[in-house]
């Protein structure tokens, strides 16, 4: 600023660069202060409004609340374990839908078509419920990693597949140009710039992922629908039981927004 | 130039190339020896992105072989898919380096990340042998105190200069020049070209398909004039520009000279007596800040 200012060769110019950047500053801090404020303030007509409802039972809450919070823990972990299966799922068939192999394409392609047409609870009853009468017999935390890994596996290889072809065609010209074999091309060159690409979509994949993981609660994991469903039955509560459910995982998908969010500043601060 | 030219090195025989119905490539022989630099001009959709391509199968030709070294690759597109074949052109391209009008570096990885990945992981080379390779290129082309940046922070001549060490770590017999400096903004092209120029007096054997006639005169062994797919001309670098015997190759100098109109009176200006092509190598010289 004094650089322009001298520059300019003029103090008054200098003063009035000064004021712009302080009324900038002054604004958006105004922003924020409302920006909030409409929250709070929505937060609270919610809270008395449901206060007066008289369905709500603060004793309840307290009772049973860090119960229903315990089962974040296992909400968490089924999400890890999915989304870290589904990715390897993706990135397998991304690279089958994109294979000249017409067998290989073939099979990818008809296990996207197969999972993305049919609903993510039959998927969980089905491995759940039905492999049992063929001998197989999953437990209920690892049928539901298995159902919501295989489902967004499905999802996330098309995630994939765009993010390849995102990658620019001389970035494989220029590997292949240096003799680099077709398997190295991808892994060393085309995978690392394509999993740049799709990182956003993952964040969000992971965030949609909390919600949908609800779902395995029917098949007896005890995450935290499965334990506010248990609370809300024990004490005959179910507004105050699946309201605190609700926040918990409101709260763990803002958690996760913001991580992502703050990795992604993070990676465009980078070599980019 | 200043090396005598050894034995041949390329040798692209009866390239024929269609795209689809467009017949772009109609026959064309090309011998390149050792320390030899030839320079590929011609008007636009001619055909020269095509040949180089097809020199080492980036576009595989329809009909034509080619031999680099030892390795000889049979265009062979009804097979091309084959892992036999797609090892032969991978053999054929560790004798060729190549250099894109967009550079092409990887995004991901620092500038000495670039230079040493293929040595290492195709050529085998120890990581410690590697670095100093490149470490050996980079300060050739004047970079290796950028070893440690990444590309999206170089400028267009600096990332055009790390592609060139780039490709001489692999060590290859032949470089290709697709119109290196064309995507560069002006001031930026003799950083580029002057790196050229010294691997042509060293000896360094290159094929470069470019628009800087002021290159083709300062650095080639021989020029090729190309037309809708074939070689109209060849020779040294002064038959060709000054005295070229086809009508074709007449013309289109004539209207490169005129599309350059406004170097070319800025030349003028400076010494208006010269002769209209010397007029566009003053002016090309100057715009490049050597010469
Ligand atoms: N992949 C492709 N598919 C179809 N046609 C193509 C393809 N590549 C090139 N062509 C066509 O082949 C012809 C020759 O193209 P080429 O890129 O070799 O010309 P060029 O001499 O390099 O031109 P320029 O000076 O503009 O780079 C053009 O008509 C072009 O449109
Ligand atoms: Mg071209």
């Amino acid at each position: 600023m004094t650089a322009i200012g001298q520059a300019v060769g003029n103090t008054s110019t200098t003063q009035l660069l000064k004021s712009i950047v302080a009324a900038n500053r002054r604004a958006k801090t105004r922003y924020r202060l409302i920006y909030s404020a409409v929250w709070a303030i929505i937060l609270v007509v919610l809270a008395i409004a449901l206060g007066t409802t008289g369905k709500i039972d603060f004793a309840f809450i307290q009772k049973w609340g860090g119960f229903i919070l315990g089962g974040a823990g296992t909400t968490i972990v089924v999400c890890i374990f999915s989304i870290t299966m589904a990715t390897m799922l993706a990135v397998v068939g991304a690279l089958g839908r994109l294979s000249s192999n017409p067998v290989i394409n073939g099979v990818a392609s008809f296990y996207v078509s197969l999972v993305r047409g049919t609903p993510l609870l039959v998927q969980i009853f089905f491995i759940y419920y039905s492999l049992p009468e063929f001998k197989i017999v999953i437990p209920g935390l690892e049928a539901g990693i298995i159902a919501l890994g295989f489902n967004y596996g499905a999802y996330m290889t098309e995630i994939f597949r765009a993010g390849i072809q995102a990658v620019p065609k001389g970035q494989r010209e220029a590997a292949e140009a240096l003799a680099m074999p077709g398997n190295l091309v991808m892994r060393r060159i085309v995978l690392p710039q394509a999993t740049r690409i799709v990182i956003p979509d993952l964040g969000n994949q992971f965030v949609a992922m909390i919600k949908d993981s609800a779902l395995v609660s029917t098949i007896g994991v005890t995450e935290v629908l499965n334990n506010a469903q248990l609370a809300g039955s024990q004490g005959l509560q179910f507004t105050a039981a699946f309201l605190v459910a609700a926040l918990i995982y409101w709260g763990l998908t803002i958690i996760f927004s913001t991580v992502q969010s703050w990795l992604e500043r993070r990676m465009a601060r980078g070599d980019r | 130039m200043s090396v005598a030219l050894g034995e041949v090195v390329v040798t692209a025989h009866g390239i024929q190339k269609w795209f689809g119905p467009l017949h772009v490539l109609r026959g064309v022989d090309l011998e390149v020896r050792e320390h030899e630099t030839v320079g590929i001009i011609g008007r636009s959709g001619s055909g020269k992105t095509t040949l180089l391509r097809c020199i080492n199968f980036m576009e595989e030709a329809t009909v034509g072989r080619v031999k680099i070294r030892d390795i000889e690759v049979v265009a062979d597109p009804l097979h091309s898919s084959s892992r036999a074949q797609q090892e032969q052109i991978r053999l054929l391209r560790l004798h060729a380096g190549m250099l894109f009008q967009e550079f092409n570096l990887f995004p991901h990885m620092t500038v000495l990340g670039n230079c040493i990945e293929a040595p290492m992981r195709v050529k085998k080379v120890p990581k410690a042998q590697a670095i100093e390779t490149a470490e050996k290129f980079l300060t050739k082309v004047g970079l290796i105190e950028k070893r440690d940046e990444y590309p999206p922070r170089l400028s267009g001549g600096q990332k055009q200069r790390v592609a060139i060490a780039r490709a001489l770590t692999m060590e290859p017999d032949v470089l290709l020049f697709d119109e290196p400096t064309s995507a560069l903004d002006p001031e930026l092209v003799g950083e580029v070209i002057r790196v050229m120029e010294e691997l042509a007096h060293e000896g360094t054997t290159m094929i470069v398909v470019t628009h800087e006639m002021s290159f083709c005169r300062e650095a080639a062994d021989r020029v090729i004039f190309i037309e809708e797919g074939v070689i109209v001309e060849e020779g040294p670098p002064e038959q060709i520009l000054d005295d070229p015997h086809d009508e074709r190759t007449r013309q289109f100098l004539r209207r490169f000279l005129s599309s350059n109109s406004d170097a070319i009176d800025a030349a003028a200006a400076a010494a208006p007596a010269a002769p209209a092509l010397d007029a566009v190598r003053a002016a090309n010289d100057a715009s490049q800040g050597h010469g």
